[in-house]
C-alpha cells in the first residue's frame, strides 16, 4: 500500500527522489512509534482506558458477580442521603484543614532555618526528611503505640509534665483526629521541606544584602522577601499536600479503620470498605469520581488565587 | 551585638535538636522496641531505649508466625523489577518526545500531561475488575504490570523529557551521522549521559514499590506472593497486643528503605524535588 502511494507521487512529479524523501520520513515516523508505543499502550489500557470504564461503572449497580447494570444517576444521587459518607465527607475535611497549613507552616519553617551550610545541618535536613520515606503502614504501628493512652509514651510525658487526665488519643471520639492529624504532619513536612529548600536557592542573595544595609532585622526579611517569594512554590506545596490529605488511607487502614464510631473514616477508606469489603464497585466507583472531581476543582482554585496574587504584582 | 547573635545561634540548635529527636524518635523507639521483651515495653518507662534483657526472640517468632523471608524477597523483586522497567519504558518514550518528530507528538503528549496529577483511587477499580477479567488475581504479574503503567510512569516520562532536553545535541549528530541508528544514540549516548537522573528515579522507585499497600493489599491473598507491607497487616492481626513482635515485623519492613536513603540521600533529595516540581 505504501508502494502504491510512492510511485504515484513519483509519476505527478516526474522524480523518483521525493519517493525516497517519503520512505525516509515514513522510517522516521515508524522509528519513532517504536519508542513510544509500549508505553501508550500500557498507559491507554491501564490508565485512560480504566479511566472511561471507572466512569462507566459508577452509573451501575455491580457486586462484580453478576454483570453491571446500568442504574443512571443513582448511585450519586445516594451519596448526598448516605449519612455515612457525609460524615466521612466532614472528616476529610477536617483532616485536609488541619494537616494543610500546619504542614505548609513546618515544612517553611524548617527550610528556612537550615538553608545555610553551618555544622550538623545536613544530619538535621536528613533527620527531617526521613519520615516521608518510611511506610506508613510500618511507621502507623509505631505511632498505634505512642498513642496507647496508658503505657503510650506522649502520656507518659504529659503525665510526667503533670497533666492528669491525658487524651485517649485514637480511642477518643475528640482526639481521634487531632491524633492522625499530628501523625500525618510528622511524616509529610521533611518532603515538603526539601521543596522549600530549592524554591529558597531561587531567590537572589543580594536581595538579603540590601535589606541588611536598609536596617531591616532578620524577621522584617523573611516577612517581605522570603515568605513571599516563595509563593510558586507554596502554591505547589498546598496542591500536592491538599490531594495527600484527600487522600488520607493507610494511616486509617492501619491506626483506626475508621473508629471511634466513624469518626476517622475518611472518604477513600469509605470507597475501598465499600468496593472490596461490600462489593459494591458503582457506588464505590461513584464517590471515587466525587473525590476527584472535589480535587480538581480544589487544584483549580488554587492555581487561579496564584494569578490573581501575580496580577496584582504579589 | 555579636553576643545576641550567639544566644539565638544557641536558641536555633536547641529547637533544630528537639525537632529531630522528635522525627527520628519512632524509629529508634522500633528499633530497640524489636529486641525488648513484652514485659519491659508494657511495664517500664517508654522513654528507657536500651533492651535489658536483649533479645532476639521477637524475630525468630515473626518468622514462626508468617513467611517473613519470603515477603522481603517479594519486595525485593518488586522493587527491582518495576521501577527498571518502567524507567527503560518511559526514557525510551521520553527520547522520542524530546527529539523524534511524529504526528501528533505534542497532542499526546499533552494528553499524557493530562493524567500526572491523577490519584489511583479513580482507578482502582476497574484495575481490579481487570485484573479478575484476565485471571491475575494472586499472580505476580498482577504487582508488576499494573504497577508499571501508572500515573507515575508518565511522570517518569516527563523527567526524563526534561532531562534529554538538556544534552547537547552535538553529541547524537556525529553518532548519527557515522551512521548510528536512533535506538544506538538513544541507549549508547542519552542513556549513559542520564545516569543521575536515572539513579534518582531508581531509588525513589524503589521506595515507592517498597512501601506500596493498597493495590497488593487488593489483588494478593497468597502469603507467598505477598509483598512485606501487606504481610506486615496480616502480622498485625495475628499478633494483636505482643508488641514486641509487631515491632520486630515493623523494623524488617522499615530498616531497608533507611539504609537506601542513608547510602544514597543525594539521590532521595534530587528525585523528590522534581516529582515535586512535576505536578504542572
Amino acid at each position: 500500500m505504501g508502494k502504491q502511494a510512492d510511485s504515484g507521487l513519483a509519476t505527478t512529479s516526474g522524480s523518483p527522489k521525493p519517493s525516497n524523501k517519503r520512505r525516509a520520513a515514513l522510517r522516521r515516523e515508524l522509528t519513532a512509534w517504536s519508542f513510544v508505543l509500549p508505553s501508550l499502550i500500557g498507559l491507554g489500557i491501564f490508565v485512560y482506558g480504566s479511566l472511561v470504564y471507572s466512569l462507566y461503572v459508577s452509573f451501575t449497580s455491580w457486586d462484580l458477580l453478576t454483570p453491571p447494570k446500568w442504574v443512571g444517576l443513582a448511585n450519586y444521587a445516594r451519596t448526598f442521603k448516605d449519612p455515612n459518607f457525609i460524615q466521612c465527607m466532614g472528616n476529610t475535611l477536617y483532616f485536609v484543614v488541619a494537616i494543610v497549613p500546619l504542614g505548609i507552616i513546618l515544612a517553611m519553617a524548617m527550610a528556612i532555618a537550615l538553608n545555610k551550610e553551618r555544622p550538623g545541618f545536613k544530619f538535621f535536613r536528613g533527620a527531617y526528611y526521613m519520615p516521608s520515606i518510611t511506610s506508613t503502614v510500618a511507621i502507623g504501628m509505631v505511632w498505634l503505640w505512642i498513642f496507647n493512652p496508658d503505657q503510650g509514651v506522649l502520656n507518659t510525658i504529659l503525665q510526667f509534665l503533670g497533666v492528669a487526665n491525658p487524651p485517649r488519643w485514637l480511642e477518643s471520639v475528640k482526639w481521634a483526629k487531632p491524633a492522625l492529624s499530628i501523625m500525618r504532619i510528622w511524616q509529610v513536612s521533611g518532603y515538603y521541606m526539601i521543596m522549600y529548600l530549592t524554591g529558597l536557592q531561587n531567590i537572589p542573595k543580594d536581595l538579603y544584602e540590601a535589606a541588611e544595609i536598609d536596617g531591616a532585622t532578620k524577621w522584617q526579611q523573611i516577612k517581605s522577601i522570603t515568605i513571599p517569594l516563595l509563593a510558586n512554590t507554596t502554591v505547589f506545596a498546598t496542591i500536592m499536600l491538599t490531594i495527600e490529605a484527600f487522600n488520607l488511607f493507610e494511616a486509617i487502614y492501619v491506626m483506626t479503620e475508621g473508629r471511634p464510631g466513624g469518626t476517622t473514616n475518611t472518604i477513600l477508606y469509605y470507597i475501598y470498605t465499600q468496593a472490596f469489603e461490600r462489593y459494591r464497585m458503582g457506588y464505590a466507583s461513584a464517590m471515587a469520581w466525587i473525590l476527584f472531581a472535589i480535587l480538581f476543582v480544589v487544584t483549580i482554585l488554587q492555581f487561579n488565587a496564584r494569578r490573581k496574587k501575580e496580577e496584582i504584582g504579589y | 551585638m555579636k553576643r545576641k547573635k550567639r544566644i539565638s545561634t544557641v536558641i536555633l540548635y536547641i529547637v533544630l535538636i528537639f525537632l529531630a529527636v522528635i522525627m527520628i524518635y519512632p524509629f529508634v523507639w522500633s528499633v530497640t522496641a524489636s529486641f525488648k521483651t513484652n514485659q519491659q515495653i508494657y511495664g517500664g518507662n517508654p522513654l528507657d531505649l536500651i533492651p535489658k534483657p536483649f533479645t532476639i526472640n521477637n524475630y525468630k517468632r515473626v518468622l514462626e508466625l508468617l513467611p517473613f523471608g519470603r515477603f522481603l524477597l517479594n519486595s525485593m523483586f518488586l522493587a527491582t523489577v518495576v521501577p527498571a522497567i518502567s524507567i527503560i519504558l518511559a526514557s525510551m518514550a521520553a527520547y522520542a518526545f524530546a527529539r523524534l518528530e511524529f504526528k501528533g507528538r505534542d497532542f499526546i503528549f499533552m494528553l499524557l500531561l493530562g493524567v500526572m496529577m491523577l490519584p489511583g483511587h479513580v482507578t482502582l477499580i476497574p484495575r481490579y475488575a481487570l485484573m479478575i477479567k484476565l485471571g491475575w488475581v494472586n499472580r505476580y504479574i498482577a504487582l508488576i504490570i499494573p504497577a508499571i503503567f501508572s500515573a507515575s510512569l508518565v511522570f517518569k516520562i516527563f523527567f526524563m523529557r526534561q532531562h534529554f532536553l538538556s544534552i547537547p545535541r552535538e553529541l547524537e549528530e556525529a553518532a548519527l551521522i557515522d551512521g548510528c541508528s536512533q535506538w544506538g544514540v538513544w541507549w549508547n549516548i542519552m542513556m549513559p549521559n542520564s545516569r543521575p537522573a536515572l539513579a534518582a528515579l531508581a531509588i525513589i522507585g524503589f521506595k515507592t514499590e517498597w512501601n506500596s499497600f493498597l493495590w497488593p493489599n487488593v489483588v494478593i491473598n497468597d502469603f507467598m506472593k505477598m509483598p512485606i507491607q501487606v504481610g506486615l497487616t496480616y502480622l498485625q492481626s495475628n499478633a494483636q497486643s505482643s508488641w514486641d513482635i509487631l515491632m520486630a515485623g515493623t523494623t524488617i519492613a522499615i530498616v531497608p528503605v533507611i539504609l537506601i536513603f542513608i547510602c544514597f540521600q543525594q539521590y532521595f533529595m534530587a528525585g523528590s524535588l522534581t516529582s515535586g516540581m512535576g505536578g504542572r
